[in-house]
């Protein structure tokens, strides 16, 4: 295998955005008729890596070969027409259209200065036979599952002569026979000699249908093994392997009662069967990959993800919520993971973002506002969390990711909440504003608030966490104490490989 | 995918025969409105009627066709009224003051004209960044100022306009009146040009998904420049059929048409969100529009209300229609 030109070699490739360093000299190489596989925690870098090779990003430094020549691309065109096809998580097809259309849109068979149409079917009809799928060509493509649109994607890769056909992620939103079906359209592209490029965070996956696969972790390169002489711990290990020493770790705070208690909670389609109990004073990491219903389950409880069974019981009572008005009056408080989107009206002053959900407080008979009394509160708020500002009349759109993370946790305390959830309260942040969150969650935890924090990060999760919950694919797939958890234990929960 | 490909497929293609019928419902809808009014006004369904109808809708299904084109690109075109009360103007100045300007010379000069204004919307959308319904509402006021600058406030009346002039769209050699003749020429035009041409089907894909449309090499912006002055193309022609038939060219000449294009191809199914639309049901739709309008009056609806009834029809119509397309689409088992 060695002695055959790679099909595509990526040498010290380093990309950056907004000074985050999100690959850092990467190499890779991918030979024809090679399944292989990246692998790396979220945020590793595994689809900038890809995005670089598909022209969507272009590398800050570093050299890119196809078939051993060295080549540029200035946008996802120039790859296409190179032979390299890709296959996002979210397919790009047009919904209107129809199957053989989709795949040969804009190269349209003509014949007599009028298109095709039968030939167009024809084609499309053999395309999908070579990859073993019987589909009318004729169904328009906003009327087909993830899985059919994902082979009408392949199918037009197919027709573009891809010989690297990269995927991010195909199998995310696959049921398991359907993710059978792609793997086996996957080994017969193998043997015509095509090369694929497969995320995966699945390691069984990895195992049934890549030949090497290739670590990444925080943008660097970790190394490239052959699946068939490796174990699965040598894979965490590789994922993980960093040092857990740039942590805040959370202070000891008395436990109390406990506040929220959840049994069983299941929203169809979205988490199954997902019971866990909070007390007063405790910080519930909760570890997982992006995807595992972390976020929904936190949704649920703040009345924004209908639940379609399972029990909810805060202080003891079993409650119905059914909106966040409810959530927020039974004293939870929800910080959002995209605080641009969810967390903060960008255009709008700092002052009027805090006093959103407390608005009530400053009326006034006949609907009034009470400006200066809100302003006030705001400005003590602010000062609280040290919010670094122009003053509190700055729209929220022009402080730093750190600063808008600020206004949003000040803004939920000042709703005073019993039970707080945080997800992914650090993401993006400077690390001095990371110190000062987790300081601050400290602070609450002792004032007996119940916290319930989603982190991505492991040593995040590691460090601030009493108890850790780890979800995979909707379930809890494990629990750990503060004391018998490790980075390893997480991540192979995350995966579904029992550890040792 | 596999395993369950023969009964997947029988319930498919029933759903597809009843999705590719889905003007069905405006078809039901229409029969619907004739039986109902011809039940008590004879007069109503007759061939004279039918006629008229046809002679009313055919400018509409011209200009719609336009604008069907537009909003399959996610846009719009508020300016076709106003480019025909332009386009009316300055035909008819310039046959009134050249009278040797012959019909077929003056229908091509008024679908230049139409195209020039239409590439200026085109311009402004592609090239200026602005969005339609902004960039078409300014050139709907500019377009308009301009038939009052050109004209001075005078218009064209029927003693001015060469004999031949008017019997442009009136006339009938091939036993059916030119007006209608020249929709269904354009009906056929863009009915090919839509299905059979990579352009045409550009327009689609571009309209369906922008981004996809880029990275599968379709120039997107030309694209949407050539709808525009499409657009433009045939609301000239449907400008110098104006004029002809109505035999005077005013200052507000078609004055609100623009609505009722759009009407029309919204009633015909055409997605207002852009990816879908076909040339039957825009015709079924300006059909339906002219059906209405038509049987308003021959009830004997009180003028007061003709508007207003015109316009709730139309919302049913809308209603029914998009409420049997979510049964089908539910019948169909969308996703299994």
């Amino acid at each position: 295998m060695t002695e055959q030109t790679p099909i595509i070699q990526m040498r010290e490739i380093s990309k950056s955005f907004g000074g985050v360093r999100a690959l850092n000299n990467v190499d890779i190489k991918v030979y024809s008729g090679e399944v292989h596989a990246l692998l790396g925690e979220n945020g590793a870098g595994k689809s900038t890596l890809i995005k670089t090779m598909t022209g969507v990003h272009q590398p800050d430094s570093g050299d890119i070969y196809l078939r051993g020549e060295l080549v540029r691309f200035n946008g996802p065109r120039d790859a296409q027409q190179m032979g390299i096809g890709a296959i996002y998580q979210e397919p790009s097809l047009f919904p209107d259209l129809d199957i053989a259309e989709n795949i040969l849109a804009g190269r349209q068979p003509v014949s007599g200065g009028r298109i095709n149409w039968r030939q167009m079917y024809r084609a499309a009809r053999d395309l999908l036979q070579q990859l073993g799928v019987q589909l009318d060509p004729r169904i328009k493509a906003r009327n087909l599952s993830v899985a059919q649109q994902q082979t009408v994607e392949i199918a037009r890769a197919l027709s573009l002569n891809a010989q690297l056909l990269i995927m991010d992620e195909p199998t995310s939103s696959l049921t398991s026979t359907e993710v059978e079906e792609l793997f086996r359209i996957i080994r017969q592209l193998r043997q015509t000699g095509t090369a694929v490029i497969f995320i995966s965070h699945r390691l069984e996956e990895l195992f049934a249908v890549a030949d090497r696969v290739t670590i990444l972790r925080d943008g660097n390169y970790v190394g490239t093994r052959e699946i068939a002489g490796v174990k699965t711990d040598e894979l965490i290990q590789m994922m993980v392997g960093r040092a857990v020493d740039d942590l805040f770790p959370k202070q000891v705070a008395p436990l109390g009662d406990t506040l929220l208690e959840v049994k069983g909670l299941t929203a169809t389609g979205k988490f199954e069967n997902v019971s866990f109990a909070l007390r007063a004073g405790e910080i519930l990491g909760v570890a997982g990959l992006i995807g595992a219903g972390r976020t929904d389950v936190a949704r649920a409880l703040f009345g924004i993800q209908p639940i379609s069974a399972g029990t909810i019981e805060i202080a003891g009572q079993e409650v119905a919520i059914q909106n966040p008005r409810q959530a927020m009056k039974l004293g939870l408080a929800f910080v959002p993971e995209d605080r641009q989107h969810h967390g903060l009206v960008l255009p709008m002053s700092i002052a009027a973002n805090i006093t959103l959900p407390i608005l009530s407080r400053f009326t006034r008979t006949g609907g009034w506002m009470r400006e200066r009394a809100a302003k006030q509160v705001a400005a003590v708020a602010a000062r609280r969390l040290e919010v670094k500002s122009a003053g509190i009349d700055q729209k929220a759109r022009e402080l730093s990711g750190g600063n808008q993370q600020k206004v949003v946790l000040a803004k939920w305390l000042e709703t005073n909440p019993r039970i707080l959830i945080l997800d992914e309260p650090t993401r993006g942040i400077d690390v001095g504003t990371k110190a000062a969150v987790h300081q601050l969650m400290s602070d609450l935890a002792n004032q007996g608030v119940a916290i319930l924090m989603i982190s991505s990060e492991l040593p995040e999760i590691l460090g601030m966490s009493d108890r850790i919950l780890v979800m995979r694919e909707g379930r809890i797939t494990g629990e750990y104490t503060r004391a018998e958890a490790t980075q390893e234990k997480i991540m192979a929960s995350a995966t579904a490989v029992s550890p040792n | 995918m596999n395993a369950t490909v023969p009964k997947a497929q029988e319930s498919r293609s029933l759903f597809l025969t009843l999705v590719r019928f889905r003007e069905l419902s405006i078809i039901i809808f229409i029969i619907l409105l004739i039986v109902i009014v011809s039940w008590n006004t004879p007069a109503f369904f007759t061939t004279t009627n039918f006629r008229t109808i046809l002679l009313n809708i055919s400018i509409l299904s011209i200009v719609a066709l336009g604008q069907t084109m537009v909003i399959i690109t996610r846009g719009i075109d508020l300016s076709v009224s106003s480019m025909i009360g332009l386009v009316a103007m300055m035909v008819s100045f310039t046959v009134v003051a050249f009278p040797s300007v012959s019909p077929p010379l003056a229908i091509l000069l008024g679908m230049l004209l139409g195209a020039i204004l239409g590439s200026f919307n085109g311009l402004i959308i592609t090239i200026g960044k602005v969005p339609p319904i902004i960039a078409t509402l300014g050139t709907l006021s500019v377009y308009r100022g301009m038939v009052f600058l050109y004209s001075g406030g005078t218009w064209i009346n029927s003693f001015q306009m060469p004999a031949g002039y008017r019997a442009l769209a009136k006339a009938d050699p091939l036993g059916i009146p030119n007006i209608i003749l020249f929709a269904a020429v354009v009906i056929l035009v863009v009915y090919l040009f839509l299905n059979y041409t990579r352009p045409g089907r550009d327009i689609y894909a571009v309209g369906s998904n922008p981004e996809a449309a880029n990275v599968a090499g379709i120039p997107v912006q030309r694209t949407i420049f050539m709808v525009y002055v499409i657009s433009g193309l045939l609301a000239g022609l449907a400008a110098v059929l104006w004029a002809s038939r109505f035999e005077s060219a005013q200052t507000n000449t078609a004055l609100g048409f623009e609505l009722q294009t759009v009407a029309a191809s919204v009633v015909g199914g055409v997605n207002i969100f852009g990816g879908s639309g076909t040339v039957v049901g825009v015709i079924l739709g300006a059909f339906l529009l002219g059906t209405i309008q038509n049987a308003l009056i021959m009830v004997r609806i009180s003028p007061f209300w003709q508007l207003a009834a015109q316009g709730l029809l139309i919302l049913a119509a809308v209603i029914v229609d998009s409420a049997i397309l979510r049964r089908l689409q539910k019948l169909g088992g969308i996703g299994e």
